[in-house]
């Protein structure tokens, strides 16, 4: 059955992927776009700031208030960029990992997962420093991804792109919950539930961003040198070990790539779903299913896709915010939806 | 011909044994739900004489018993009970209607729908009072017939129901957590009632519209359990013994919504009440009988049970929401693993 739905829609994309001409261009529209964001993430926020001020803020200069709202909105973009890149690319090697339309971090319940971990590592183990964060996190998107793909994969016909999804889901559901329970008596957990439960960029600070470098560092190349094995998969395991791949390898590497993205942006962002989702979809549209071309655009793509809604989050209700991940979640569930609509289904 | 008889004395019997036992586990839960009420009512902080709790049920003034027990403890009761049964009855007819444990109104966005309608009327609109519970159900309608519509594609499929409500459910869940982050005066109680439901600072008068919400649309979904069983059978087999599919399915769920959103406007929606209930009913009445009663009398002892754990047996305070979530985040991915490995049924 995945096989099949693979090979329909692949042959609905393919014929809208062009030459390698028209990624090109679309690859320099993807480069600029993450620009303009970025501009505008500076310039717009909840508060109106004067052009002098944005230059003197971009400077580094702290003198008004005006000044040091900009100066804040520098290292969130930056985060945002960070995470949108990392979720996009994410979603889309687990998209190919479980040749699942479905599949996305937030969806197969793997930021919950790293969520829950950061939480019980705080709440029940005084845990603070941001490696510990970080490592903590990792662990928990891993886990949570196993867990979760082994229940998937229980019973007849395998890890079905519904059975996954509905696995995911309602791991999703439970262990958000479980993050409720948890933090809710706890005043004294940082951010509260609401970040916990909810991710977003706001507060961001080079401080905390730094520490997750390295692991974001790491998580992106494994993922982009995933490319040509995914290729493979894509085939079918039969195929891809036919022509000499080694199918458990590719697929447990390629995963700890995506494993390393959500659990270090979840670390610091909170759970931010769907975004993982959308982003592939839509590149395979513009550019075609060969993941060498693939994977580094859903990466950008996810990068302006999270600073917009964050821009957006911040304009739609002023003076308040609204948290990106309202706003990703609002975005994508719809997405979702239609996608489990077009999926044939037979019931469980 | 003895042969005969036999074998029809021995479905008698058979039939006599189930509904002795289905009594007996009826007054059971009965017994239960009044034995719980009676600890919550006795027992708190400190611990009230079964006499004087009486004498303050019957309306006496009673020295240092009149307002722990009248005040805090009665109105608390009295509305877990409510909403307890409230979300008993309308998750298992949701369950037992779609054949899935897993489409209960809490997990497809009927609960959001309605908390998210709750939520809205009272924080933006300044609403309050029984119009709140009108704008829930309506809600609740709305999203029940925006997820049955969404998931119909030649007929519908219980999987893509279920995934379909969890989307419609997550945006829902964002619609609430933006309301709150918005409110104007930031109130934790505010917030946990609406995040994960909680009974704290009940009071009397929030239990009587809520008492009319069930006697109507338990009324309702009670007349109908006859059919609602027929559909356990599936829709054609249903059809054939004489059941106007269509036309139950749709008072059932008019019914199941009316009773869950009544319920999430005045505690907000206690996590899993309604997914737990009729599994749990449904092992223990097996197949001795309909599951909405038992469904409704565990879903009270779940709320009351949860709230007392959760208010003196724990250290620290914790909302009623809470307790029911740590209970049901466990069994949902048990459920999911059993319904996986063997395929589904209550």
């Amino acid at each position: 059955m995945t096989a099949a739905t693979l090979k329909t829609s692949r042959g609905r994309w393919s014929a809208a992927s062009g030459s390698n001409r028209t990624r090109g261009l679309w690859l320099a529209g993807l480069v600029v776009l993450p620009l303009v964001f970025v501009f505008l993430s500076v310039t717009i926020g909840t508060r109106n700031v004067g052009w002098a001020d944005i230059a003197a803020g971009i400077g580094g200069a702290q003198d008004n208030i005006g000044r040091a709202a900009v100066a804040l909105r520098i290292p969130r973009t930056f985060l945002a960029l960070l995470a949108g890149g990392a979720l996009g690319l994410a979603g889309a090697i687990m998209q190919g990992v479980t040749r699942n339309p479905l599949a996305d971090p937030g969806i197969l319940g793997v930021n919950m997962g790293a969520s829950l971990a950061v939480v019980v590592g705080v709440a029940w183990f005084g845990m603070s420093s941001a490696y510990a964060y970080i490592w903590t996190a990792i662990a928990g998107a891993g886990g949570a991804a196993i867990f979760v793909y082994t229940i998937g994969s229980l019973g007849r016909g395998g890890a079905t792109p519904l059975k996954l999804a509905l696995a995911g889901a309602a791991t999703s559901v439970a262990f958000a919950s479980l993050v409720i329970a948890i933090v809710l008596p706890r005043g004294d957990i940082a951010g509260g539930i609401q970040s916990w439960q909810i991710g977003g960029v706001g507060g961001a600070t080079y401080q905390r961003i730094l520490p997750v470098l390295p692991f974001l560092a790491v998580g992106f190349a494994i993922s982009l040198l995933s490319a040509r094995k995914l290729n493979s998969l894509a085939l079918g395991d039969d195929l891809a070990a036919g022509l000499g791949e080694n199918v458990a390898v590719a697929r447990a590497v390629a995963s700890l790539g995506a494993i390393l993205l959500c659990g270090a942006t979840t670390a610091i962002c909170g759970p931010i779903g769907f975004l993982g989702l959308v982003v592939p979809h839509v590149c395979r549209l513009l550019i075609g299913v060969d993941h060498r071309w693939l994977l580094p655009f859903s990466a950008l793509g996810g990068a302006c896709l999270l600073l917009a809604a964050d821009v957006l989050g911040r304009i739609v209700a002023r003076p308040a915010e609204i948290d990106v991940g309202i706003i990703t979640a609002l975005i994508g569930a719809p997405f979702f939806i239609w996608i489990v609509r077009n999926q044939r289904v037979r019931d469980l | 011909m003895t042969a005969h008889s036999s074998t029809i004395n021995a479905v008698i019997a058979n039939r006599r044994g189930r509904t002795r036992r289905y009594a007996v586990v009826l007054s059971v839960l009965l017994v239960l739900v009044v034995a719980v009420f009676a600890v919550t009512l006795a027992v708190g902080q400190s611990v009230t004489p079964p006499g004087d709790v009486l004498r303050v049920l019957l309306g006496e003034e009673v020295a240092g018993a009149s307002f722990s027990v009248g005040q805090l403890r009665l109105p608390r009761a009295v509305l877990s009970i409510l909403a307890g049964l409230c979300f008993g009855l309308g998750g298992v007819a949701f369950q037992v209607m779609l054949r899935n444990p897993l489409a209960s109104p809490d997990i497809i966005g009927i609960t959001s729908g309605a908390g998210a309608a709750a939520v809205f009327a009272i924080v933006v609109l300044s609403m309050s009072g029984p119009i709140v519970s009108v704008f829930a159900i309506v809600a609740g309608l709305g999203v029940a017939l925006l997820v049955y519509g969404l998931s119909f594609r030649n007929g519908v499929a219980g999987t893509r129901l279920i995934l379909v409500g969890i989307g419609v459910s997550a945006m829902l869940q964002s619609v609430i957590a933006y309301i709150l982050q918005s409110a104007p005066a930031w109130s934790l109680q505010e917030a946990m009632r609406w995040l994960t439901g909680s009974v704290n600072g009940a009071k009397l008068d929030q239990a009587l519209p809520l008492l009319f919400a069930l006697l109507f649309f338990g009324g309702v979904l009670l007349s109908r359990s006859r059919d609602l069983e027929a559909l356990r059978l599936g829709d054609d087999m249903a059809a054939a013994l004489g059941t106007r599919v269509s036309r139950t399915r749709m008072l059932v769920i008019v019914a199941a919504v009316g009773l869950i959103a009544s319920a999430t406007a005045a505690t907000g929606p206690i996590a899993f009440v309604a997914f737990l209930s009729g599994p749990i009913a449904g092992r223990i009445v097996r197949n001795d009988g309909s599951l909405l009663i038992p469904s409704a009398l565990t879903g009270a002892v779940l709320v009351l049970a949860a709230d007392y754990v959760g208010q003196h047996l724990l250290p620290g305070r914790y909302p009623v929401g809470v307790v029911t979530g740590a209970l049901g985040a466990p069994y949902l991915i048990y459920l999911i693993i059993r319904v996986n490995r063997i395929g589904g049924s209550l």
